[in-house]
């Protein structure tokens, strides 16, 4: 594995990198919640941290999601359910992900790659909403792919009076 | 117009109990609430952990006023308009921080945090008539605090904030009592927005009636994970008429709690440590005591516009108008001191708070749905009224609506006399029954 990763360019690992968000993205974007779930490795993580707290964590401080695997699963059968009234119908997503900058950082248990990424969601239902910010991923390579260790999204916005909630995954 | 015969139907005789929906789209009617309620009632402000050393500071928005809430270099809790007395430019333009002096930043006149002023550059330019002392900071009338909680008031001849929160204090005391040594603020804020009159919001932080459905997948998740054990805790309890306006709803805990109620979503390493706080908080308040605060669920209102919850976790949950269709919301979650940083009792907490609540939980952003859908629904002109009279006349049930009922009555009252109405109590007697056969 360790192998596979240094031989590669750091070009053709950004560009590796950026099919595997844009195929996340294209997922979330159809909804197709079932297939995005799977991208996670089992003991993952997914969190956004408090608009007024963007480095805060959840040793410490009130996020806004802090999900174990297990959550990301509840989160994402909830969210395929009809009575997940903030989304049924479900609202559609546009996600815009760019500045893509990758780093490989040596684990206990082998290289992974750090992920930082923008990214602009704009979500329509009633009104239009953008949620913008920054993506942190802790990829590990998974034979000619990826799969996500560790998933936050910090927002540029200072509040969420404009959006209401955070009903959609980031 | 009179608000309470016009705009509402309160017949106990014959169990009629109807709002009208006017009260909810009426930019009228927000003017009236702004300047006859939130200029008189005790309005949180935040709590006294936010603000813990001396010099510290947060902004705050209350009743639409922009203030400083800090502690002043000598430890005095106080409030501010965030305004500068020379011309107006805010004062404090950082959301939280530490300071001794505030310097406006448009003309630098400098005041120190017990609001005096201190320095005006080139003060050889004011006449001997200007006296530096009446530009001092200026803030709400009165302020005080109850178990760390710190509310404004507007109004210098509102009654004392305890007298004020009357028979609350007793639920206040149940949630501030589950700490060793003092509750406080986790750093962090849920702050959002819902496109509907604030009213809604109270009613819903209320409302037992609307888990079962608004809440299915919140439900099913508690399911799902092992737990919702006392299957039948939601239909337990009942609510209650504390007098001014406050009004509480209590059930048995339907779903973990971080003290002291065990259910497989906390996972098993931690059912030891989590009987461990149950016998201390026993040891503490003896046994009924602390059971009651570990094992029941509490949606309290302080009125006009402050919930807490203390049901997943502890949420402090501020409702602050902005529209008659809207309303911004500040929440934060509560925990003991003693679940410090990076513990495994604050990690259990704030695990639990974010399964249900927040713009990112799995229940919260359904509660939105349901009132802008309501608000939307309002549109159609008719029908005029809302019906809230659920258990007027029937035995008491979990899901009966007298603690709406009790806002609404208050909230009428105030609009045209000023004055709070009767508590109720004796009249729609509370359910506690149905919870005590349950446990």
């Amino acid at each position: 594995m360790t192998t596979q990763l240094s031989l590669r360019s750091a070009a053709e690992l950004r560009l590796s990198v950026e099919d595997f968000l844009y195929h996340e993205a294209a997922l979330l974007d159809a909804w197709q919640l079932d297939a995005w779930v799977e991208l996670f490795i089992a003991d993952a993580r997914y969190e956004v941290p408090s608009t007024d707290r963007p480095h805060g964590g959840p040793a410490d401080a009130l996020m806004l999601i802090s999900d174990t695997r297990s959550m990301i699963s509840a989160r994402v059968k909830r969210l395929n359910s009809r009575k997940a009234h903030r989304e049924f119908p479900w609202s559609r997503t546009r996600r815009l992900i760019t500045n893509v900058r990758v780093r490989c950082v040596s684990e206990a248990g082998g290289e992974e790659l750090e992920v930082k990424a923008n990214f602009a969601i704009y979500r329509s239902r009633r009104q239009l909403n953008v949620y913008v910010g920054e993506y942190t991923y802790r990829l590990v390579v998974s034979g000619d792919t990826f799969k996500i260790r560790f998933r936050r999204a910090e927002l540029d916005q200072e509040t969420l009076n404009d959006h209401g909630t955070l009903s959609i995954v980031l | 117009m009179s608000y309470t015969s016009e705009k509402l139907i309160d017949d106990r005789q014959n169990g009629v109990f109807r709002v009208h929906r006017s009260l909810m789209t009426s930019p009228e009617v927000y003017m009236d609430e702004q300047r006859r309620i939130f200029d008189h009632c005790w309005l949180y402000v935040g709590h006294e952990s936010e603000i813990e050393k001396p010099g510290d500071y947060v902004r705050r928005t209350v009743a639409g006023r922009p203030l400083i809430f800090l502690r002043d270099s000598g430890g005095e809790v106080r409030v501010f308009y965030n305004t500068c007395t020379h011309r107006g430019a805010t004062l404090c333009r950082e959301d939280s921080g530490n300071t001794r002096v505030f310097q406006c930043f448009y003309h630098a006149w400098s005041f120190d945090n017990t609001g005096r002023l201190l320095v005006t550059p080139g003060a050889e330019g004011y006449s001997s008539g200007f006296r530096k002392a009446d530009y001092n900071l200026r803030g709400p009338a009165r302020v005080d605090g109850y178990r760390g909680l710190y509310f404004v008031n507007f109004d210098r001849d509102a009654p004392d904030l305890v007298d004020y929160l009357g028979a609350a204090t007793e639920y206040l005391d149940l949630v501030f009592d589950q700490a060793c040594d003092g509750m406080r603020v986790v750093d962090g804020s849920h702050l959002y927005s819902v496109g509907s009159n604030w009213k809604l919001m109270v009613e819903n932080s209320m409302d037992g009636y609307h888990a079962p459905t608004v809440h299915a997948t919140y439900i099913d998740f508690v399911k799902d994970s092992g737990g919702g054990q006392r299957g039948n805790a939601l239909n337990t309890g009942g609510g209650l008429d504390l007098g001014n306006g406050h009004a509480v709803m209590e059930s048995l805990a339907a779903w973990a709690r971080p003290i002291a109620y065990w259910e497989p979503f906390f996972g098993d390493d931690a059912r030891a440590d989590i009987e461990a706080i149950l016998d201390d908080l026993i040891a503490r308040h003896g046994e009924e005591r602390a059971r009651r605060m570990a094992g029941t669920f509490r949606n309290l209102l302080i009125f006009p516009n402050l919930i807490i919850n203390d049901v997943a976790a502890i949420t402090i949950r501020r409702i602050e108008p902005l529209a008659a269709d809207r309303h911004r919301l500040e929440a934060w979650a509560l925990a003991p001191k003693e679940e410090v940083s990076g513990s495994a009792r604050l990690q259990r907490r704030l695990d639990s708070f974010l399964t249900f609540l927040g713009p990112g939980g799995f229940a919260s952003p359904d509660d939105v749905e349901a009132l802008e859908s309501c608000q939307e629904g309002f549109r159609a002109d008719e029908p005029e009224w809302s019906d809230i009279s659920r258990g007027m006349s029937t035995a008491p049930n979990p899901q009966d609506e007298i603690q709406i009922r009790t806002f609404w009555r208050a909230y009428v009252s105030m609009l045209d006399t000023g004055k709070f109405a009767e508590r109720v109590t004796s009249l729609e007697a509370p359910a506690t029954a149905a919870m005590e056969a349950a446990s």
